[in-house]
């Protein structure tokens, strides 16, 4: 008998301590973004698709065309071409295209980049209606930037 | 042309409970997704209107729209008319609700009795809907909310059976009546009739929750279990209608307890009684029962009864018998 009412009360009283508990957080803030209007920063280590990166004295691409990256690329989605001109030491380069429908996001391009030229962006905003949307020209991405 | 004025009091009175049962069915879904929200620490419905205050609005106008799909093999009789079964008690329960001094429809001696009469055909309704939709999820539901409404409405009664012995009588104005002027007059702390009040209360209270199967005792509508139990078979606004029940039967269950435990529209401090005290009183239980759903998990069945069988049917009978020693000795 002395158990049976012992079971109720503390029964009913652990129901008491979830009810508490779920009140202070009805009025604690609420932690939910509001993703379309509000977007939080990404995370240093994300990695999205690679862009060029600018140089900060000249504001142009630090990239030499050395082609590294081309070759490093396990799926060949990245065509280099550069080339020379008058009174430019080492060579231009005129296009970078990424073809980001067959990119694993290896990293392998990044880190075989002599001169820091690419990095991840923080971009993940890709939805698009075509194949043609997800072959990248990073060089004019840059300049669209600048 | 001289009309009655009595009719037009029965109409004005007529659309006026329609239009509250909606408006409650309507505003309590809301209610319940922005509490569910804030107690899970989202924000809930905020795009539709200021505070997703036009949500119901654009949800009811889509169960409208959509086509009413009575499917192959359903009793054709019984599918169709048990939303309405569901429907037409609750809003018939209105009728005796006392919210303030004046504002009756009609004061019945026996209102009480009323309440509990129309709240079980509420339960004939779903097991008829759930027995003409020819689905085996809703007949498994229906026959658990049957065993779960036998088991709850002993309790509940036996319950109301004390405090109708201690007010001696089932007219609900005259209840609140006897409560007024202060908190320490209501039938909650009425600890010289029975020192168990409180507890009745609570037991009142869970079998409400029982009796309008919510959580943590929906069994007839467990989403996990039973697809909705039910409400399976059912589309646009047949769904829309059980659904508009529903709610006006926690309304009404709120009020109930109001009236019986909480002095109706008596203000706690014996100031201003009126109907806005009714209506705090009884949103805040309200409210209660949206917080309760959100914080406890569905019972098991076998837990379900035996809380009723085991706990709440022994103390309320107990109580019953200590009150009446107590009134026949006091």
């Amino acid at each position: 008998m002395i158990d049976y009412l012992r079971e109720i009360i503390s029964g009913t009283w652990s129901l008491f301590v979830g009810l508490g508990i779920t009140i202070r957080y009805f009025f604690q803030p609420v932690v939910t973004v509001q993703y379309p209007h509000e977007v939080l920063p990404m995370t240093p280590r994300f990695r999205g698709h690679i862009e060029l990166t600018k140089d900060e004295e000249t504001g142009e691409t630090k990239c030499i065309v050395c082609g590294m990256c081309q070759k490093a690329c396990p799926s060949n989605c990245i065509t280099v071409n550069g080339e020379k001109r008058e009174g430019v030491k080492g060579k231009v380069l005129t296009e970078y295209i990424l073809d980001f429908t067959k990119c694993s996001l290896c990293g392998l391009c990044v880190e075989s980049c002599p001169t820091e030229a690419i990095t991840f962006s923080k971009d993940y905003n890709l939805a698009g209606l075509t194949k043609e949307a997800y072959i990248f020209d990073l060089k004019k991405r840059l300049e669209a930037k600048n | 042309m001289h009309v009655d004025p009595e009719i037009i009091r029965l109409l004005a009175f007529l659309v006026g409970v329609i239009a509250f049962a909606a408006l409650n069915a309507a505003y309590l879904v809301w209610l319940e997704r922005k509490e569910a929200a804030h107690i899970q620490r989202r924000i809930g419905p905020k795009e539709v209107g200021p505070f997703g205050l036009l949500q119901p609005l654009v949800d009811g106008i889509k169960l409208m729209t959509k086509q009413l799909i009575v499917p192959a093999g359903v009793d054709p009789v019984l599918f169709k008319i048990a939303p309405i079964l569901v429907m037409v008690p609750a809003i018939m329960s209105f009728v005796t609700i006392p919210f303030s001094e004046t504002l009756v429809a009609r004061n019945l001696d026996i209102g009480l009795l009323v309440i509990f009469a129309f709240a079980a055909v509420n339960v004939l309704g779903l097991l008829l809907g759930a027995w003409g939709s020819r689905n085996k999820y809703a007949v498994i539901s229906a026959a658990r909310v049957v065993s779960q409404n036998v088991a709850y409405e002993i309790p509940m009664l036996v319950t109301v059976v004390t405090l109708v012995m201690i007010t001696g009588t089932m007219n609900l104005h005259n209840i609140v009546t006897q409560q007024l002027g202060g908190f320490w007059n209501w039938n909650i702390l009425n600890l010289s009739a029975s020192p168990l009040m409180p507890v009745a209360f609570l037991i009142f209270f869970v079998c409400m929750l029982a009796e309008t199967n919510r959580a943590p005792f929906d069994m007839a509508e467990a989403e996990s279990e039973l697809v909705a139990g039910a409400f399976t078979e059912y589309s646009g606004m047949g769904f829309g209608v059980f659904f508009m029940g529903e709610y006006a039967n926690i309304v009404i269950g709120a009020s109930v307890a109001t009236i019986l435990f909480l002095g109706g529209w008596d203000c706690p401090l014996g100031l201003f009684p009126g109907v806005h005290w009714f209506l705090i009183k009884m949103y805040f239980l309200i409210f209660t029962v949206i917080w309760i759903r959100w914080t406890f998990p569905r019972t098991t069945f076998y837990g379900l009864l035996n809380l009723s069988w085991k706990i709440l049917i022994p103390i309320s009978f107990f109580n019953l018998i200590l009150t009446s020693a107590m009134l026949k000795v006091f």
